[in-house]
């Protein structure tokens, strides 16, 4: 696109005093941080629409005879704004008093205490005291769900999960419902979220200012599962969780925690720490084995990734006819589960039933995919026995009292510790895609290429599409994250307007590193922050490029996985215990 | 809705869910979805819909909601906060006579609240509740615009003006001889 | 300029006229029966099927029965006027079938009308002339010298008595030339529609003298022309068109048949349109709206041709004109009767706006709840369409124009324009904040008008008679008339239109008539839920939309209900914060929690447990709601409780200090007792109290148990005694 280089017109304003310039168009909320104000805010989001709702972030202008919402209104030449009269403050407080008056007086027993951003307001604009508490709603919590509990007695109506669930995912699963105090957000007919058309991706949960979204927590049966000497306890971690997992520790945003990381498992008492990167390798050796059969044998294609386990439940509800195009390959996840129930038990000798697999994960909806009829054992216990998010590690690992920064740096577990780069990368957009092509290469040529960055494929933008040297072949793929973004090239696809060889789909915007199990951002930065989600990127390409092994196929671990035990990529016991499938889901979700 | 340009594939449910829900909705529902389903702005008629879907049913359920959803194309959960958000639907079936009491400020001086509970208390129901025989739906509504006759209550299409607590038992007669009647 | 568009409209005006000539050609007497919703209601179905069968039964083919829309005498429905070839002609009110019966055979077959039932009757009298005198401060300064102080004396001098004829002031009949202001006095003689310019107490004699008792009418002095009021005159003659109302939007209430496009071409209808259409200039058209200074009627009385102008400006070539029709006031029906009564006047109104803002779709968003006004409307449509007045090419003037109906489901905050847009939309009525304004990106993103019914309805009229004719009808401040719903505690009820700028007392004791009964005034709430209560003392106060503000209330859609000293300003507040709390869309904070937070502290000063510091509360919460809300009606919102707490604290603070309700209306601080003294023991208060808490033998005083007592007032109510004591 050409920029666009005519210079905007500007307009001059006065801020508390301060005189500032400013583009034409620019909001009151935009000019005041231009001087350093940060107006107090709450249902704004810079991702999202403009709402307008919550009225904290009011302001007064001169001439005016009502405050204005500093968030959606423009400046204009010569508009005088006082950001902190005493009027103002106390309408603010007002403002924050009469949500805190309909909410529950729970902070110290609430999952969000300590990072509420309704707390965090009530405390900075000064609310002391109650003046007009009365009658408060009083609506039913619904935690039947596997991953996210929608606790509407919480909610403050901001609308941001409305928003997100709509613009972001473009699943439109929420919505509010009833009118004036009654208000309630939740799905068509109030049903469960599991009964709705909720892909379980947790954006809610994570653009949520208090706990009226949270992620169904599995932390309890953990503790339950480590205390018993019964049990030998396995866990794995996700590529994105080491990128993130810092943030709760107070590390900048982006600084990888690998070891810390391993160490803190260790001392909460996991008899085993395998990594979910060598789960991604595997996974990449049976795509990319997948992907060539089908390029031989004419489709279907393009071959859809499947390891975003909120992109799987989005096809099956809202694009089941390319259901054949996903990859049947199980997510990284499920693969390195069902490798500790089968492999990892015949090696140790250890029965599977005592195994309790628990994956840290930076996605609620993998709670959801664990859960899976596909995903069980023979005798029908899961393979995965409990997941938990970044979010909820940081916590047990704080609850059990480990000092983070005096932790030393540890290791994974072999045999299922070993990683490539290929799969680190999985935790960022793009990752997957790149990782695929690394092998897909290789396999297709039959010997291994210099190339190993693929940098079209990176980046942070929503969709992006290349061409690629595969042999002879030029390949056409493309990557898209967040599920409005999926929706172009699905449509694409579904309509045949264009043709593609890959496809990579994650469904939380960026990647897993923005996935909605990751930790809160700090006060002040917003969730889904592009920066952050850079950042959190970055730390995996880093990882990736510091190790002198980057491709899956070399991945000795995955060889001697191959040798000793599934034989070939694509053979039948691979396809028995690495391989899914898929099916369309009611309700049917509208595109 | 499907590509006509891609075939089928096996995993496509849209035929079973379309006709199901064009079997929920019936055919008089379907031709003005059909219809409206033209206009560039289809998801602009769903209150019209919505309303049409009242009249047939008598109220709107989940499933003549969720089947307006699929047909019109428009979120289901869009579809049910808009149902929820307009005093006029009704998401709970009702009795044959549907009696409204206007509270708008003039039958409310003039007594609209004696005349409420009386028929609370002849059909033995609250506010927006229908009767044990089904026969009676009893709803407060917002003025009916017809403030000189105040009070005022509507019984199906009937309008009564000036109606007294004394009155309601021989109003409830009434329409239970015509249910009889017919 | 495009001549062809004249002619095509003539064409079709002759066409129209040719089949209402042939229609009534058979008819010397003409029936007219009221057919508007609050009329069907009162029973107007049934005395317009009754007038059918006595006419088939007569075998008389010279009368005709005809429906017209409602005349917002609401009070006195089912109305029915009778025109009997050269007399007045006589409206009837409370019209019955047994009435029917006596009105067609002593009237209609017998030339006697019946005077006892006549509307505003009974009268004695039914005089063969009426002589309206204008009353407007402009023209009309002479009236008084020219009558003097004793009117009667002078018509019996002459032997004029009641039979003979009746005078009655009005308000202003649209005469007056510039020139001429201060020196003369109008006066319209009906039924002969001569009106007269009078300078002198000898011309009056003169008038009186040749006219009425010679039957030769005065050329010399009767106004020369087509005055604007001689235009009105020959059209609406026939009804209270001049007597103390002003009536531009609601001309044809009452008066033509609003399901006929033939009738409407008979009223000068489409003659606006054509005009515009042939101008073929919108910024004419403007230009003509802005110099009547007519506002928007909705409530915010934002000035419509500035408002058109923004969306005509708009470099985006789509747009869309939208007529608010989402009447949700309790206590306000103006809209709904002006749709059912003149809908083609509506819409006539909404091409013309649609012409100049260069609009190709137009949508009227009506109330679900006004099925008769749905119906009116989309017929009006439809024949409109059928007769080249909507769709391609109107009037063959290249202008492409069509509306579509969509209705609305209950919710109040509908009202407001962006809320509306969603509606129509398909969304939720939640307001989304301005800007930008709808007249930029409004109904899909793109330039978008709303007007209120009642702005529609007087577009044509603006264009047919001259902005400047309809600005001087006004105040200062705002041109044309306004409509109020006048309701609550006066004598007439129903819609009254008045001159903007016309005092508040004037509209509710001159023609309302005050409370019955002799009560007093205690307050007037103007504007619904978002207006406010003006107390007594200010009913000099000229109703306009700054004067209003002023005073704490707002214009609104015109919901006008008058209270007396038996109603109780805090109830009365509670009603209303009762009706926004429950209506509030639920989007933003202060609306949403603290409406309901008011309701909660009037529900306790109402109940007898509120205290002094409740009431610092609620204005603080009052204030927050009113200037921190996202739109108008979240803003407004509070004007009930901030204006009576202005004008009335007094009464709060009795509610709270002495836990008594002033007015006797809040049940919880009402007692009832029984006088022993005056209770004969007629045992008529046990047999009708509903909990049965009344105790007492047959012919002793009877008591009542206070425990059980629900105070429901029914003893009250039926004891013919006045034993009974509120307290």
């Amino acid at each position: 696109m050409a920029e666009d280089i005519s210079p905007r017109k500007t307009v001059s304003v006065v801020i508390d005093g301060t005189p500032v310039r400013v583009p034409e168009g620019t909001t009151i909320m935009e000019a005041a941080e231009q001087i350093g104000i940060s107006i107090p805010r709450l249902c704004y989001h810079p991702s999202l629409s403009i709402a307008g709702a919550c009225r904290v972030c009011i302001v007064e202008v001169e001439g005016m005879d009502h405050y204005l919402a500093s968030c959606h209104m423009p400046v204009w030449e010569g508009m005088r704004v006082r950001t902190n009269s005493p009027e103002i403050r106390q309408a603010r407080r007002d403002i924050v008093e009469l949500l805190l008056d309909n909410h529950p007086q729970d902070c110290q027993i609430c999952e969000r205490d300590g990072n509420c951003e309704l707390q965090n307001l009530a405390y900075a604009m000064g609310v002391r005291e109650r003046l007009f508490a009365g009658q408060r709603k009083r609506p039913q919590v619904d935690s039947s769900g596997h991953s996210v509990v929608r606790n509407p007695e919480k909610c403050v109506l901001c609308g941001r999960c409305v928003r997100v669930c709509a613009e972001i995912q473009g699943v439109h699963n929420l919505s509010q419902h009833g009118r004036g105090f009654t208000t309630v957000v939740a799905p068509a007919h109030y049903a469960k979220m599991d009964e709705s058309v909720c892909i379980q991706c947790g954006q809610c949960v994570m653009v949520c200012p208090t706990a009226a979204f949270l992620e169904k927590s599995s932390t309890e049966i953990v503790w339950q599962a480590l205390a018993d000497p019964e049990k030998h306890v396995v866990v794995q971690t996700a590529p994105s969780i080491r990128a993130a997992i810092g943030e709760g520790f107070g590390m900048p945003p982006g600084t990888p925690a690998t070891g810390k990381m391993i160490t803190a498992l260790r001392l909460l008492g996991f008899d085993a720490v395998f990594d979910t990167d060598l789960g991604a390798d595997l996974t990449i050796v049976e795509e990319a084995h997948e992907f060539l059969i089908r390029l031989e044998n004419g489709g279907p294609l393009p071959l859809i990734t499947s390891c975003s386990p909120g992109w799987i439940n989005f096809l099956e509800k809202f694009y089941p006819e390319l259901i054949p195009h996903a990859s049947t390959c199980k997510s990284p996840m499920s693969m390195l589960s069902t490798l500790a129930k089968t492999y990892y038990a015949e090696r140790k000798g250890i029965d599977p039933k005592k195994i309790f697999m628990v994956a840290v994960m930076p996605c609620v909806a993998k709670k959801f995919e664990a859960a899976r009829p596909e995903h069980r054992m023979p005798d029908g216990n899961p393979y995965t026995d409990a997941v938990l998010t970044t979010r909820e590690l940081i916590w047990m690992i704080k609850c059990y009292g480990i000092d983070w920064a005096r932790l030393p740096d540890g290791q994974f577990d072999p045999p299922l510790g070993l990683a490539s780069g290929a799969g680190d990368i999985f935790g960022t957009t793009g990752g997957v895609m790149e990782a695929t092509l690394r092998a897909a290469t290789r396999l297709a040529t039959g010997k291994g290429v210099d190339r190993i960055e693929f940098l079209e494929v990176r980046g942070v933008e929503g969709v992006r599409e290349a061409y690629v040297a595969l042999g002879e072949r030029a390949i056409h793929v493309a990557v898209a994250n967040g599920l409005t973004n999926a929706k172009i090239i699905l449509d694409k696809i579904a309509t045949g307007q264009e043709r593609y060889h890959i496809v990579e789909i994650m469904a939380c915007p960026g990647g897993c590193v923005g996935g909605g199990g990751q930790p809160y951002p700090p006060p002040g930065v917003p969730v889904l922050d592009k920066e952050l989600l850079r950042q959190r990127a970055k730390a995996l390409y880093t990882i990736d490029s510091q190790k002198t092994l980057r491709k899956s196929y070399e991945n000795p671990a995955i060889l001697e996985l191959y040798e000793n035990f599934l034989g070939v990529p694509g053979s039948p016991k691979a396809h028995e215990l690495l391989h899914t499938s898929y099916r369309p889901r009611l309700p049917r979700g509208i595109r | 809705m499907n590509s006509p340009t891609r075939p089928l594939t096996s995993t496509d449910n849209w035929p079973e869910v379309e006709a199901a829900c064009r079997r929920i909705l019936g055919e008089r529902i379907c031709q003005l979805i059909d219809e409206v389903r033209k206009d560039p702005r289809p998801e602009s008629h769903l209150i019209t819909v919505l309303h049409q879907v009242q009249a047939e049913f008598g109220y709107l359920g989940a499933s003549h909601l969720d089947a307006v959803a699929q047909l019109m194309q428009i979120p289901a959960a869009k579809v049910s906060g808009v149902a929820t958000f307009y005093h006029y639907f009704r998401l709970q079936p009702r009795g044959k006579f549907l009696v409204n009491i206007c509270f708008g400020t003039a039958c409310y001086v003039k007594g609209a609240d004696r005349v409420a509970e009386k028929f609370m208390s002849e059909l033995g129901v609250q506010l927006g509740e229908t009767s044990k025989d089904g026969m009676f739906t009893v709803e407060a509504c917002r003025c009916l615009g017809m403030c000189a006759l105040a009070p005022v209550i509507t019984v199906g299409e009937d309008v009564w003006a000036q109606v007294t607590a004394d009155r309601v038992p021989s109003i409830i007669e009434e329409y239970i001889r015509r249910a009889k009647a017919t | 300029m495009k001549p062809e568009v004249r002619k095509r409209f003539e064409e079709l005006q002759a066409k129209a006229e040719a089949a209402l000539a042939e229609a009534r050609a058979p008819y010397r007497i003409r029936i007219q029966v009221g057919s508007a919703t609050c009329e069907n209601a009162a029973g107007a179905t049934v005395v317009y099927e009754e007038f059918r069968k006595h006419i088939a039964a007569s075998g008389r083919s010279d009368i005709g029965l005809h429906r017209t829309g409602c005349t917002g005498r609401c009070s006195r429905e089912p109305i029915v006027t009778v025109f009997m070839p050269d007399s007045l002609p006589v409206k009837y009110q409370f019209v019955t079938r047994d009435l029917v019966h006596k009105i067609f055979t002593s009237h209609v077959l017998g030339g006697q009308p019946l005077l006892e039932h006549v509307l505003d009757g009974p009268v004695i009298h039914l005089p063969r002339y009426e002589l309206l005198c204008c009353q407007s401060p402009r023209c009309c300064q002479l009236q008084e010298e020219v009558w003097g102080t004793d009117p009667e004396a002078l018509l019996q001098s002459m032997g004029l008595g009641p039979e003979t004829v009746r005078v009655y002031s009005s308000s202003c009949l649209g005469a007056c030339a510039p020139p001429e202001v201060g020196k003369i006095a109008h006066i319209l003689v009906r039924p002969d529609k001569v009106l007269y310019r009078v300078r002198s107490r000898e011309e009056l004699r003169e008038v009186l003298q040749e006219h009425l008792l010679n039957g030769r009418p005065v050329e010399r002095l009767a106004v020369p022309g087509k005055t604007v009021g001689r235009k009105f005159l020959e059209l609406y003659g026939d009804v209270a068109f001049f007597n103390r109302q002003t009536r531009v939007a609601l001309r044809h209430n009452g008066v033509l048949d609003p399901t006929s496009i033939e009738e409407y071409f008979h009223y000068r209808g489409f003659e606006a349109l054509a005009t515009v259409l042939e101008r073929d200039n919108p910024s004419w058209v403007i230009d003509q709206i802005t110099r009547s200074r007519l506002r928007g009627r909705g409530g915010a009385g934002y000035p419509t041709g500035k408002k058109w102008a923004f969306a005509a400006a708009s470099p985006d070539p789509t747009r869309y004109i939208i007529c608010n029709a989402d009447e949700g006031d309790p206590g306000a029906f103006m809209d709904r009767s002006m749709l059912e009564s003149d809908p083609f006047n509506v819409i006539e109104g909404m091409i013309i706006g649609a012409f100049a803002i260069r609009a190709s779709r137009g949508f009227v968003y009506v109330r679900a709840e006004y099925p008769l006004a749905v119906e009116r409307v989309q017929n009006a449509i439809a024949a409109c369409r059928q007769w080249g007045l909507l769709g391609k090419d109107i009037l063959g003037s290249g202008f492409s124009f069509d509306i579509e109906v969509r209705l609305g489901a209950g919710a109040f905050v509908c009202g407001e324009e962006t809320a509306l847009i969603h509606s129509i939309e398909g969304e939720r009525g939640q307001p989304r904040p301005r800007p930008p304004y709808p007249t930029e990106r409004g109904l899909w993103g793109k330039p978008t008008v709303i007007n209120n019914v009642e702005t529609f309805a007087n577009v044509p009229a603006i264009i047919n008679y001259g902005p400047e004719w309809f600005a001087r009808l006004g105040s200062e401040e705002s041109g044309g008339t306004k409509v109020f719903a006048l309701a609550g505690k006066v004598c007439h009820t129903g819609l009254v239109e008045v001159p903007m700028g016309t005092p508040l007392r004037e509209i509710v004791v001159g023609i309302g008539g005050g409370p019955p009964g002799g009560k007093r005034i205690k307050a007037v709430q103007t504007g619904g839920p978002a207006g406010g209560c003006i107390p007594e003392s200010m009913l000099d106060l000229p109703v306009d939309f700054g004067t209003l503000t002023k005073a704490g209330s707002i214009m609104g859609s015109g919901g006008m209900i008058v209270m007396d000293e038996t109603d109780c300003m805090v109830d009365i507040a509670k009603y209303f914060m009762e009706f926004t709390c429950d209506e509030s869309c639920g989007k933003c904070t202060p609306c949403r929690e603290g409406t309901k937070r008011m309701l909660e502290i009037l529900d306790r000063i109402t109940t007898g447990s509120g205290t002094l510091e409740d009431l610092d509360k609620l204005e603080r919460l009052g204030k927050l709601v009113r200037k921190s809300s996202l739109c108008g009606l979240g803003r407004a919102a509070p004007n009930p409780v901030l204006s009576t707490l202005t004008h009335f604290r007094e009464e709060y603070v009795r509610h709270v200090t002495e836990k008594r309700c002033p007015a006797k209306k809040c049940k919880a601080l009402v007692t009832y007792v029984i006088d022993p003294e005056k209770c004969v023991g007629c045992t008529v208060c046990a047999r009708n109290c509903p909990v049965s808490c009344i105790s007492g033998t047959r012919r002793q005083p009877h008591v009542i148990d206070q425990a059980r007592c629900i105070k429901c007032g029914r003893c009250f109510e039926v004891c013919r005694f006045d034993a009974v004591i509120r307290d």
